[in-house]
């Protein structure tokens, strides 16, 4: 059993009591909540005739079901307009802050909390969203809970949970130039397998992830959950404090002393005691694609899409599947792969310095014909800033559209869907089956500046080409 | 007919099974994300499968004739994958399903089961194909699930299931629908909240 991280530290602070089953009884510091798993936890609580115990503590936004084009009200779909309309009546009857459409601060929720200062190290974070383990960059516990347990925070504050067992995971190293933050956790889903992570909670750590921005290591965090991990987490340090420092909902003045000294005090121990622990070398990882149904199915862009047969016999059934689904032929390079769409978003890698870094790919290059590519920014904020420096236009320019802040195409949930068999570049996290509304739709997955390098090609390229140019 | 909800102590579980074959079957395949466009789980018992039924056009487990009324579920590994979405096992449950043996499942899908009354068991690979294959042979067999004894036995052969030990107890004493006990403990609710530096100032 671990002792002395960071995990055992949180968890021990948030400590409610040990309940009949043997699970245990969580105090949860952050709940957030949006429209897509809250509607019913409203309404089993009015018909429990509960009250919300912190209303303080949970805050809303609208993420998944916006349209990115056009985001008057009332929206043009109906069903949306309603689980947007039952979310705001439901925040107005319970006192929770919304940060709703109009507002400067809407976005993707697992953008805007961290941009907001609200998720803050050694917190306990939970929302009815797998993604929510995004928030662990911060050195908090944060992990994604169903509509059932999204009532019981509500009504509670808390929640019955398991005590996850703790993974170190130490990258050494540094990332080469054109390998980003996406790359890496591909590469680590693809080492460990999708359901590699389940019982455990992640420690991402070493001098590859030190030197990554809080950016990077959200999108590290944020598919701890693809390979299985409810919640993944990175002990802060100066990059986390400097990130927080004068944010609208961090500490300020003397408390903000106080605060770091706390968020110090739980670091995991030089001693601490892991349940297990991998290392790997970070400066040899290459950008990564995805070629299957599984964010498992992940392959250097130098690599061929691998042959099922030669695989170990579990993987078998699956890789064959997805050579079906795919199109795509064992023993062929990855590299060059016709795409017809180029999506930058999502929670995954839709924040300032993702679309940064692709508009340095983009940049006095034009977009391939016949390819739709648009950008997404994860938040209001992410869109503003990004206008101030200029991005918007070099990719406005290049022949991409820029859309307003929401899921877009990651799941689909809005008018930003694949047409029947297309094959999409995307910055998101998921390539299941229909995942990006299309029952037979396909998708690679790949960092942002790799899917720019998509977008200018028409085709799966390495994006250290056009770096070198 | 109104459809029953699993209720109180989850002890045992008598009905014909049907059998979902492949590993990482994910939350989206369960129920595709457009099926989220609601504010009341109701109509999800239908949309189930939607894509994966529509693409082999009745042939699907959930659409055989011979299934209907069918409650245990037969899957494979990791089952439930991906999104935390409860729409995912509310669908399965709306359906008709009661219990799912499989492989593996993900931890989230797991949780949400367990908060409707739906016991997630396991068993080795080899036991889960046997069992696939004798569902496949007979659909029209009763099984019994047993929870104390862990094991389901159609009179023939029993299989002995997995469960941790947390869930088992959870849906033996009927306390699976966790709010209430969550509820009890208010004081010490107020006290973990009290003694929490970032909600209180970092004094």
């Amino acid at each position: 059993m671990s002792s002395g991280t960071l995990y055992d530290k949180v968890w021990n602070f948030h400590q409610v009591k040990q309940l009949p089953g043997g699970s245990t009884q969580l105090f949860v510091g952050l709940h957030l909540i949006h429209e897509v798993t809250s509607p019913q936890a409203f309404s089993a609580l009015n018909e429990k005739n509960l009250e919300v115990k912190f209303p303080n503590l949970t805050v809303a936004t609208v993420d998944h079901i916006v349209p990115t084009l056009n985001q008057q009200r009332p929206f043009s779909d109906p069903l949306a307009e309603e689980m947007l309309t039952t979310l705001e009546r439901n925040c107005k009857t319970h006192g929770i802050k919304f940060h709703g459409i109009g507002s400067t601060s809407q976005g993707i929720v697992h953008v805007i909390a961290p941009e907001l200062g609200l998720t803050q190290p050694g917190m306990t974070v939970a929302c009815g969203d797998s993604h929510t383990s995004t928030h662990g960059a911060f050195g908090a516990i944060a992990f994604g809970i169903g509509t059932s347990q999204v009532r019981d925070v509500l009504a509670s504050q808390s929640l019955a949970m398991k005590k996850l067992k703790v993974r170190r995971i130490w990258v050494d190293g540094s990332l080469q130039q054109g390998v980003y933050a996406k790359d890496l956790i591909l590469h680590i889903i693809r080492l460990l397998g999708v359901k590699g992570g389940v019982g455990f909670a992640y420690e991402f750590a070493g001098p590859a992830i030190e030197k990554l921005s809080m950016e990077g290591r959200m999108t590290i965090c944020n598919m701890a959950i693809e390979g299985g991990a409810r919640c993944g987490y990175i002990n802060p340090d100066e990059t986390t404090f400097e990130y927080l420092k004068g944010k609208e909902y961090s500490p300020k003045g003397k408390e903000w002393d106080k605060a770091i000294q706390w968020w110090k005090s739980l670091v995991s121990d030089s001693e601490a005691k892991f349940d297990h622990e991998i290392q790997l070398d970070g400066s040899s990882i290459e950008p990564t694609v995805t070629w299957g149904i599984t964010p498992g199915q992940g392959i250097s862009i130098k690599e061929k899409i691998p042959n099922p047969e030669e695989l170990p016999k579990n993987e078998q059934q699956i890789a064959k599947d997805a050579c079906k689904y795919m199109n795509l032929e064992a023993d062929q390079p990855i590299e060059g792969t016709s795409i017809d769409v180029c999506f930058i978003g999502s929670c995954t890698n839709g924040r300032l310095s993702d679309l940064q870094e692709a508009s340095k790919i983009v940049k006095g290059r034009k977009v391939s014909a016949g390819i739709k590519a648009f950008v997404v920014p994860g938040s209001q904020k992410v869109a503003k800033e990004a206008k101030q420096i200029g991005i918007d236009k070099i990719f406005l320019t290049a022949g991409f559209e820029w859309r307003e802040p929401g899921c877009s195409m990651c799941l689909a949930m809005n008018p930003d869907k694949l047409e029947g068999r297309q094959i999409s570049a995307s910055s998101s996290n998921r390539n299941f089956k229909g995942r990006q509304g299309s029952a037979n739709g396909r998708t690679l997955l790949m960092s942002p500046a790799m899917v720019a390098a998509a977008a200018i090609h028409g085709k799966v390229t390495d994006v250290r080409k056009l770096l070198q140019d | 007919m109104k459809m029953e909800f699993p209720k109180g102590a989850i002890k045992a579980i008598k009905g014909r099974s049907l059998v979902i074959k492949g590993d990482d079957i994910d939350t989206d395949r369960i129920i595709p994300a457009r099926f989220l466009k609601c504010v009341s789980f109701t109509a999800l018992g239908e949309q189930v499968f939607a894509d994966d039924r529509e693409e082999i056009k009745g042939n699907h487990p959930f659409d055989l004739e011979q299934n209907k009324g069918a409650n245990i579920l037969i899957v494979n590994d990791n089952f439930g994958c991906g999104s935390s979405r409860e729409h995912a096992p509310q669908a399965l449950m709306r359906w008709g399903i009661r219990l799912i043996i499989g492989e593996s499942f993900a931890e989230i899908f797991f949780g949400n089961c367990l908060a409707l009354g739906i016991p997630c068991m396991t068993a080795s690979k080899q036991e889960i194909t046997k069992l696939q294959n004798l569902v496949n042979e007979n659909y029209n067999q009763m099984w019994n699930f047993n929870l104390k004894g862990l094991s389901i036995s159609n009179q023939k052969e029993i299989f002995k299931l997995d469960l941790d030990s947390g869930a088992y107890k959870m849906l033996y004493t009927g306390t699976w629908d966790a709010t209430s006990q969550l509820l009890d403990s208010e004081e010490k609710i107020n006290n973990t909240f009290n003694n929490l530096p970032y909600l209180n100032n970092f004094k």
